[in-house]
């Protein structure tokens, strides 16, 4: 090889191993075939090279002005936001290993109406722009957008049901988002291949038109043309990816022009990015090993990509940021877990992922979750503790649950919602508040905030004191009510943004017949839990106002909270979740996906909770409710361990779209620092129990 | 006594004991420094002694607050014990004020071979008699023992009471050959003194049975709960251990404990 030669130019003549991914779309077999499991330790890692360190304190210099002006660096208000809508855009095109922005310059936030054009210019005002107004007229008077589509179809409750917060942060006037496509595919496969697979497809839909097959048809044709559209934006920045990547570096930057196109296209509560860390392994090592590149270099790869996907960013408004928490975009990635053959999914690529957090310094975005297994390599453990030590960064995820349902091959959309990547995507639904759902069903459906009826009329509790099985009997109506009303509030929300703002980038790189699921939700599950335990075995004293609707309660006498571990409560939020669960399945879902459910507010049961009134677990009006599956915050007095076992208990077959639990603890209550000697003797001196004062000098000194 | 008298009023004594209710304070299913590995840990009610930084003053009282039996805190430990594979802490308060039931459920607990923890200031054994402790350390895998002073004088000062027994406790578990955990808080101007420090590293070499060092740095969080008990912080003025000076404390109790061994 010669010195001067581009690198980037260089090939590997090794070919991969041949399998069923040569004649079909398969990633999966490819990287089954191809990958090198590494079980060793991280001491290979290289730290930042110096373009990376420039680079990065350029992107650092533009979100410190960012801030400066007050949120937002700049915003396009003219350009609808397409795949090839804009010029390239670089941070600094000579130190750039990864090529590609949004737009046409670093974080100015792109004009995304199609979701709603009311929620665009909102987000423009709130920063002080103005989206043209030829762009309003022509999203107004000529195009209709999902959020448009929704409101001609709600029905009046359907809208009190929002208004009151029972339902609550819908996708009804912002992009779903939750879908993560294949990236990988255009690196393996290259634009054409995958173009010419569309056209089979869409070939193959002929028969009966009925509108399944007509709806399925038109978006095959949409999904070609955004795949051609990717390939025109690949040549804006100078490369051709209609044909598959033949490096580690195009490898990485195909798989980012799919990404690209995908958030330039849609502007979605969650944008995830897969599960690429071992995929790019294979071809960084095969790169390696024919000394094309060198570590730092392969580490410099992936340090321009983390960069890129930590600029990723879109136009929102504050309600937005406020039921989120921040700005965040959810760019998930997927790292480790094991295979279903018992090889470990964990690669040196696995570990330069995490290393990006040593070399740029920590940041939320992308969100780094490793799928933890209790099989993952033990170097591979330690290094990702290690991480989570020093910059609290990682994010984990039981892989030996998740596997058993959705194979090897899965990644997580947002925080929580796992699916096969590529093969199955899912309906973003929100969540129902079943608080608010037991206050209703104690006052009859009119809500206690607003002294409206929202709900149905059914009849009241009129009882001082609450009655368990009174109680129960109207929640279980109210909540089949709310059900209900709720999975066909969704129906009309999905079916609109299909219609109106089809993800037709990232549906491209699915297969044609993809498994939906129906992700509905629910918040406040620890309220209801305690609120019936009090009900039960304590005595709870309504508190009516002028009207007769009851506004507080009184409670005499303790209950078991959920959180400790106590069956008593426990069982009530198992039988919660199922039930609901089993109401929810009742009834017909969207394209007949398939409903799931999660448990897990992140942030936004700090919104919900203010919407609440008081309930009778002794939870004021307005106190946030436990995100999540969390117990109510203070009340699980047994520690961590009893904590995390009540919520264990939570059904994961009934609750398949995720279970989250909001778990801090200050670093001294995790154990011993390095004052703390001992321990360690356990090593030193198998005997364990008949040690000397020898063996314990000899261990002070190995430590010094 | 011959053995099989003696078998029989073990077994007599023991059936009494699973009768035998526990006064709890509370229990803490993640417990990450009570001992080796993930705990379940116990806080008993009651202490007779009064440290001035004693960071569990809700402890003291030796009233009654929550009942359990052995097999209440057992069923409990079976819930947790996938993740709180370490075992289970004894501590409190002062757990040898209820020994009998510590007893009996330290037993059951070795039934079902779970490691067993017992962290006592030692303060209430007595070297004249010791056919209970006898007992309770047939079940015990470890003793953590909270020296608070190596001074004698000095311990009245901080505790109220002497440590001659507590030495001799110390003395009694390595003759029992128990393993120990050697806890000491470190006070800036009442235990951080050089002198104190070495003293104590040079008892330490006279122990056979040392496993850990285990240098707690003092701190004032406790300060919000002696507001709500309305009891007077009695170290208001003193600044928490640094990590610095925790470092030099341990450094000066090996020094001592070298010099003992040479």
């Amino acid at each position: 090889m010669i010195e001067t030669q581009d690198k980037s130019k260089v090939y590997s003549d090794t070919p991969f191993v041949e399998g069923k991914w040569s004649h079909e779309i398969n990633v999966r077999d490819f990287i089954q075939r191809n990958y090198t499991p590494y079980e060793g330790d991280s001491s290979f890692l290289a730290g930042p090279t110096d373009a990376t360190k420039k680079l990065w304190n350029k992107c650092l210099d533009l979100f410190e002005q960012e801030r400066a002006n007050g949120g937002v660096l700049d915003m396009d208000t003219k350009i609808v936001s397409t795949i090839t809508s804009h010029d390239a855009g670089y941070i600094d095109k000579d130190l750039e290993q990864i090529v590609g922005l949004q737009t046409d310059k670093p974080l100015k936030r792109s004009l995304q109406p199609f979701g709603g054009i009311r929620m665009a210019q909102t987000s423009c005002k709130s920063y002080g722009y103005e989206v043209a107004p030829e762009v309003t007229e022509i999203f107004t008077k000529y195009r209709k957008t999902h959020n448009q589509g929704v409101f001609d179809v709600y029905t009046p409750e359907m809208k009190r049901a929002r208004h009151a917060a029972i339902l609550t942060g819908l996708p009804d006037a912002y992009g779903r988002g939750r879908i993560i496509g294949d990236y990988r595919r255009i690196a393996l496969y290259g634009i054409d291949r995958l173009v010419y697979d569309k056209i089979e497809q869409h070939n193959s839909i002929e028969g009966d038109m009925t509108p399944e097959k007509i709806q399925l048809k038109e978006e095959l044709s949409e999904q070609i043309k955004a795949l051609w559209e990717m390939a025109e934006l690949g040549k804006s920045y100078g490369f051709d990816i209609t044909q598959p990547a033949r490096n580690a570096r195009e490898a990485v930057q195909w798989l980012y022009f799919g990404y690209l196109s995908a958030v330039k296209e849609q502007n979605g509560a969650a944008m995830s990015i897969g599960r690429t860390s071992t995929f790019l392994d294979i071809y960084i090592e095969r790169d390696l090993k024919a000394g094309i590149i060198s570590e730092s270099e392969a580490q410099e790869l992936i340090d321009h990509f983390i960069m890129k996907l930590r600029l990723v960013k879109f136009a929102r408004t504050p309600e937005y940021n406020a039921l989120f928490s921040g700005d965040p975009t959810w760019v998930t990635e997927s790292i480790g877990g094991m295979g279903i053959d018992g090889r470990t999914l964990v690669t040196k690529n696995s570990f330069r992922y995490l290393h990006t957090l040593e070399n740029l310094g920590t940041a939320p975005e992308p969100n780094l979750t490793v799928l933890w297994s209790t099989r993952l390599p033990d170097n591979f453990k330690h290094y990702a503790a290690h991480i989570s030590i020093t910059t609290s960064s990682i994010q984990y995820e039981n892989d030996d649950q998740m596997r058993v349902t959705h194979g090897d091959d899965y990644a997580i959309a947002c925080c929580v919602s796992s699916m096969r990547v590529g093969k199955e995507m899912q309906f973003f639904g929100a969540r129902a508040n079943l608080a608010k759902c037991l206050l209703y069903a104690i006052n009859g459906g009119v809500d206690e905030r607003l002294k409206e009826q929202v709900g149905p009329k059914y009849r009241p509790i009129t009882s001082e004191y609450l009655n368990y099985e009174e109680v129960m009997e109207r929640y279980e109506d109210m909540m089949e009510w709310l059900a209900g009303l709720y999975v066909n509030t969704l129906n009309v929300i999905h079916y609109m943004h299909d219609k109106y703002c089809y993800e037709r980038s990232q549906m491209a790189l699915h297969d044609r017949d993809v498994k939906r699921y129906f992700a509905t939700g629910i918040a406040g599950l620890s309220v209801v839990a305690d609120s019936l335990s009090a009900i039960k075995y304590a005595k709870v004293k309504t508190i009516r106002d002028e009207n007769g609707i009851v506004v507080d309660y009184d409670i005499e006498g303790d209950f078991p909270k959920y959180g400790n571990n106590d069956d008593r409560v426990d069982q009530i939020a198992v039988d919660l979740v199922h039930k609901f669960m089993n109401m929810i399945r009742k009834h017909y879902t969207y394209r007949n996906s398939i409903p799931t459910m999660s448990i897990l507010t992140i942030t936004s049961n700090v919104v919900y909770g203010k919407k609440t009134g008081s309930t009778p677990d002794g939870r004021k009006i307005g106190v946030p409710l436990a995100p999540g599956a969390n117990p109510m915050h203070g009340r699980d007095s047994k520690g961590a361990v009893a904590s995390l076992a009540s919520v264990a208990k939570l059904p994961f077959s009934d609750a398949q779209d995720g279970i989250s639990n909001t778990f801090s603890i200050i670093p001294n209550a995790l154990g011993k620092d390095e004052v703390f000697m001992g321990d360690l003797s356990v090593n030193f001196d198998p005997g364990c129990c008949s040690g000397n004062s020898d063996d314990f000098v000899f261990i002070s000194k190995s430590k010094e | 006594m011959n053995f099989q008298i003696k078998k029989f009023v073990d077994l007599f004594r023991f059936i009494k004991l699973m009768e035998i209710q526990g006064n709890i304070h509370s229990i803490e299913s993640c417990g990450t420094v009570d001992g080796p590995g993930i705990r379940f840990v116990i806080f008993m009610q009651g202490c007779p002694m009064r440290c001035l930084y004693c960071h569990n003053p809700d402890t003291w009282q030796v009233r009654e607050n929550q009942t359990m039996s052995v097999e209440d805190i057992l069923n409990q430990y079976d819930g947790v014990k996938e993740f709180a594979k370490g075992g289970i802490t004894v501590t409190g308060g002062e757990p040898l004020l209820q020994i009998d039931f510590i007893t009996a459920l330290f037993k059951s607990a070795k039934e079902k071979n779970i490691h067993t923890a017992l962290d006592t200031s030692g303060i209430l054994f007595n070297p004249k008699d010791t056919s209970k402790i006898d007992l309770l350390m047939e079940y015990t895998d470890l003793v953590l023992l909270d020296i608070k002073h190596i001074d004698d004088n000095e311990h009245k000062k901080l505790t109220g009471h002497s440590n001659k027994n507590i030495l001799a406790f110390a003395k009694y578990l390595s003759d029992m050959s128990i393993p120990i955990w050697l806890r000491h808080v470190v006070v800036p101007t009442i235990t951080y003194n050089k002198k104190y420090l070495t003293k104590l590293g040079q008892f330490m070499g006279e122990l056979k049975n040392i496993k850990a060092l285990d240098v707690l740095s003092y701190h004032d969080m406790a300060i919000p709960k002696y507001k709500e008990l309305g009891i007077k912080y009695p170290l208001e003025n003193i600044p928490p251990l640094t990590k610095e000076e925790a470092l030099t404390a341990r450094k000066y109790i090996l020094e001592g404990l070298k010099d003992s061994l040479n």
